[in-house]
């Protein structure tokens, strides 16, 4: 490598250090507006008018979930397992959807930890089994 | 080594003539690889307990979306050494990628859009994850822009270098989006240091798939680098030489 290619080399790996940090300061300052959604926690926390339209994501409570009587109004809770927020929607749930499952959802708060959502998302986790390794993994061990 | 490099694989001509012997290779890995995935995916990977049959899209979004984003890194590499060492054959092998990277991203978007509407719920979302890698279809899109605006070679090449060296910050976003960020999408499942949290049955087709990916990039690649050559030394005497063999 001759003088300079060196300084050639020298200079692209400072333009690649110096777009790291200008991307990672960018990033950092934005990093309240690149979160998808606020937990229970933070939303208890937030300042937001009732009417503003938010996201809400957490996991559904186990035995929340409880349907009207015409069948497509449904309440659940959402939870981060330190607080819960009860959410009621009004529409087609995603197949992922059930107990224990993480969700976003849309919509704005109508009370204090009462939130009304128009949307509702399942998020998948990233594991992935047969069936019959997951039934397996619910029965008691038996020694 | 530079010399047994330079003889092989740097030179223009040594290139197209190593280019010769290494395809018939790749593209029997490729056939194979393919082949192994593609019927092990389809039929005998067990269903998965929430997805079921669903999940086999896996097959293709996961290994476009890394094929995507490592072309993208080859661009990169290429860039610095068309830039710090003037190596043409990087030059080549960086402005005959960015089209096959754009589709790649491309494929990943949409099979990536087609799972997420009955499973998530929606087809996009405006979260960290799929943001970036729309960005990175951009960040492909405008490469092939920039090159395709500036008739000189060597200025164009240089560009092209800059741009793809400026774009690589994108790619640690990708990947780290999910973590650094609450999003939609769901976390890594392979790129975890510790064991995979895939059962073995559905990994191997998956990695499988992912090698496919990569030797066809490759294959392509390097039927389009040939291409390339021919193009840019066609006053040469080897090129006629080659030419007139093969007619």
């Amino acid at each position: 490598m001759n003088r300079k290619q060196k300084r050639k080399l020298i200079a692209v790996m400072c333009l690649l250090v110096a777009l790291s940090i200008a991307a990672g300061l960018i990033l950092y300052a934005l990093k309240q507006n690149i979160n998808l959604f606020y937990t229970p926690t933070e939303l208890l926390q937030a300042t937001t008018t009732p009417k503003q339209t938010i996201r809400l994501g957490g996991y559904v409570k186990k035995g929340s979930i409880h349907y009207d009587a015409s069948g497509t109004h449904v309440h659940f809770t959402v939870t981060d397992r330190t607080h819960d927020i009860d959410v009621s929607f009004d529409g087609v749930l995603p197949n992922l959807f059930r107990e224990g499952q993480a969700v976003v959802t849309t919509g704005n708060l109508t009370a204090e930890k009462q939130f009304e959502a128009h949307e509702v998302l399942a998020k998948h986790d990233e594991k992935y089994m047969p069936r019959s390794l997951a039934k397996d993994l619910q029965k008691p061990i038996v020694r | 080594m530079l010399h047994w490099f330079n003889q092989h694989f740097i030179s223009l001509k040594a290139f197209y003539a190593t280019s010769s012997a290494l395809l018939p290779w790749l593209i029997t890995a490729f056939s194979l690889c393919f082949a192994y995935g593609l019927i092990a995916g389809l039929f005998f990977a067990p269903a998965d307990y929430q997805q079921g049959d669903g999940f086999r899209i896996i097959y293709v979004h996961v290994p476009s979306a890394f094929t995507a984003m490592a072309i993208y890194a080859v661009m990169a590499v290429s860039g610095i050494l068309t830039l710090v060492f003037r190596m043409k054959i990087a030059a080549i092998c960086m402005s005959v990628s960015a089209s096959i990277g754009a589709w790649f991203t491309f494929l990943a978007l949409v099979t990536g859009a087609i799972w997420g509407k009955p499973m998530w719920g929606t087809w996009w979302i405006w979260d960290a994850r799929l943001t970036s890698v729309l960005i990175l279809l951009f960040l492909y899109f405008g490469f092939i822009a920039l090159q395709s605006v500036i008739p000189d070679q060597q200025s164009r090449d240089r560009a092209g270098a800059i741009m793809a060296i400026v774009g690589v910050i994108n790619l640690p976003i990708i990947h780290y989006s999910v973590i650094w960020w609450n999003t939609l999408h769901q976390g890594p499942t392979l790129s975890k240091l510790a064991a995979p949290s895939i059962a073995p049955d559905m990994l191997h087709p998956l990695l499988a798939m992912i090698a496919a990916f990569l030797f066809f990039y490759a294959v392509i690649l390097l039927l389009r680098m040939r291409n390339q050559i021919v193009l840019r030394e066609i006053k040469t005497q080897w090129v006629k030489e080659v030419m007139s063999h093969a007619s």
